[in-house]
């Protein structure tokens, strides 16, 4: 079972319209999908008699200020325990309307990883049973993790970005 | 007691269990248990449903601790990172620290030499030595047996010693380079190493002996807090806890980094994933790492301590002094002026507590564009309502401090 043969695979069920950008970071297989694909094609890896990704490893979001329309992206780290192979899908979603299905149904540890996501980024996942944030206040009114919040006092002049780095 | 049906009770805030024509024995009251209570061993809060003594429904609170590294890391040069990684899992920080600087090495493709990653290995697994033994013999203090913690409390300082041998540093260990070690191994590392391979392993044997067949201990942790290998492995359970439950999952022999394939060691497994059977895998695991520290001392190869890299590891301080380049990569590492290469990269390393994963995305600036951690502890301590439900109050304090929940891991 190689990358090559999942990505075959997956395209041959999928079709190039839904699983695209794929890609090898490292020996590990990186494949885009579409918010409307994500749960079919989970659930396919799921019960994929050979393939059999059924051990959510990781969930995060992330976000591109740049890329207008699909700002905001998920990021599920999979892995076949019984082939040890490991997989990553990405989905972008708008910024405006950051609806994600939820993954709650096929694992029991989305519920905090998508709470987190949600808590960062202000990814919705649609359908979790309690989408509230996990690691930050509750009455804080803004997504953290999203760039345009910098780190540091933009107005501070002892900091020159040319010397410092951003 | 007569049985009174649920009633709406005026101290609860949280919704009541769905079951509506369950019958309870009295009426519920709600529990805090902790944010902070010395039964936890760290910050977080339990709200806790209780039916008399049995809980009924637990609803968690998390984030006391949290300290956005997420965030901060993305303005950090890369090796300015490596001090956050301590503060993760502050009982077996090298662990952390090594994690972090194989996937940063994977990113730029640094290679190695064998002698480093032996002694990252010797390091790794002293820190799983120690985070078990705070683990292993807590839980017996938990349980109501004090003598034993002190008998290898003593080892856990044994083990900081060492650390402060090699990095200067015990806790916050900041331990290692981005290619390799900053220094060798000291003769009195390896003399207090040999002190640690002699002599440790008769406290362990003591501690196991006073807790280990124990009828109190094991009536008090036998099928207490047990979760099936199905369940564990959909909540995404990693290391000791989930090997307790019977997967035989451990990233060191699955997936070897730094060397681990030279070793000789077995994944022991429990059957029950209770918290017997996790105190008993923690143990076992001591003795294996045990075994690992020994055969990688035994058989250290010769040669550099560090990769060439001079763009990433601090060249000597005496060479900065007397030669150009060495003055240039000092000052521009230093200073964070160098770029990582573009790419995205995911490493794992078998922390204490499970999978500890690194999910680094670099747009080719000097710090990560996006960096995440995947914290064992975070993602298994989810599971505790489910596992503590039908219990009393003193079980869920026994199964939380076998979980080995560490705060600074759970809310980076």
């Amino acid at each position: 079972m190689t990358n090559e043969q999942i990505a075959q695979d997956l395209l041959s069920q999928f079709g190039e319209e839904k699983i695209f950008g794929i890609v090898e970071n490292y020996g590990l297989l990186n494949v885009t999908t579409t918010t409307e694909t994500i749960v079919p094609l989970l659930h396919y890896l799921y019960q994929h008699p050979v393939f059999k990704f059924q051990f959510l490893t990781d969930l995060g979001g992330i976000h591109f200020p740049d890329a207008k329309g699909q700002e905001l992206g998920v990021i599920y780290h999979l892995h076949s325990l019984e082939n040890n192979v490991r997989l990553i899908v990405k989905l972008h979603v708008p910024i405006d309307a950051p609806d994600v299905p939820t993954l709650t149904g096929l694992y029991a540890t989305a519920n905090w990883m998508e709470r987190e996501a949600f808590d960062f980024y202000g990814i919705n996942f649609v359908g979790h049973p309690n989408l509230i944030r996990i690691l930050n206040v509750e009455d804080m009114d803004y997504f953290p993790m999203r760039k345009e919040y910098p780190l540091e006092d933009a107005t501070r002049e002892d900091k020159i970005d040319a010397l410092f780095g951003r | 007691m007569s049985e009174v049906a649920l009633v709406a009770n005026p101290n609860v805030g949280i919704a009541k269990p769905q079951e509506s024509n369950k019958k309870y024995v009295n009426e519920l009251t709600t529990l805090n248990l902790g944010p902070t209570h010395p039964a936890t061993h760290g910050i977080f809060q339990n709200i806790l449903t209780m039916d008399g003594e049995t809980i009924v429904d637990s609803e968690q609170t998390v984030g006391y601790i949290h300290r956005a590294f997420e965030k901060i890391a993305e303005r950090r040069p890369l090796y300015q990172i490596t001090t956050l990684t301590d503060r993760m899992n502050y009982c077996s920080s090298p662990i952390n620290n090594m994690g972090w600087h194989m996937t940063v090495e994977k990113l730029l493709g640094i290679e190695v030499p064998k002698r480093a990653q032996y002694i990252r290995v010797i390091m790794m697994e002293l820190a799983r030595i120690a985070d078990h033994i705070v683990c292993n013999s807590i839980l017996a203090v938990d349980t109501g047996a004090l003598t034993g913690f002190l008998y290898v409390m003593q080892w856990r300082e044994h083990i900081y010693e060492i650390y402060e041998e090699v990095c200067g540093a015990r806790l916050t260990t900041n331990m290692g380079r981005f290619g390799g070690m900053e220094r060798d191994l000291s003769k009195e590392a390896i003399r207090k190493i040999n002190v640690l391979l002699d002599e440790f392993p008769k406290s362990l044997l003591e501690f196991e002996g006073l807790v280990k067949r124990n009828r109190i201990f094991m009536d008090r942790t036998t099928d207490v807090g047990a979760i099936s290998a199905e369940r564990a492995l959909n909540y995404g359970f990693t290391g000791p806890n989930l090997r307790a439950a019977g997967v035989d999952y451990d990233v060191r022999a699955m997936n070897p980094y730094s060397s681990y394939e030279d070793f000789e060691f077995e994944v022991p497994v429990g059957t029950k994933g209770d918290t017997y059977d996790r105190f008993l895998v923690r143990g076992e695991e001591m003795w294996q790492s045990l075994n690992i520290i020994r055969q990688a001392l035994n058989n250290l190869p010769e040669g550099s301590y560090h990769a060439d890299a001079p763009h990433y590891y601090l060249p000597k301080k005496q060479d900065v002094y007397h030669n150009m380049e060495a003055l240039i990569y000092h000052f521009k590492i230093v200073m964070g002026e160098i770029d990582a290469p573009v790419g995205e990269v995911y490493h794992s390393v078998e922390g204490a507590n499970g999978e500890l994963g690194f999910y680094l995305v670099s747009d080719g600036g000097r710090a990560p564009y996006r960096l995440k951690f995947r914290r064992p502890c975070f993602i298994y301590y989810q599971a505790f309502p489910e596992m503590i439900v039908g219990s009393t109050l003193s079980d869920a304090i026994v199964t939380m401090s076998s979980m080995n929940v560490i705060a600074g891991e759970l809310d980076v």
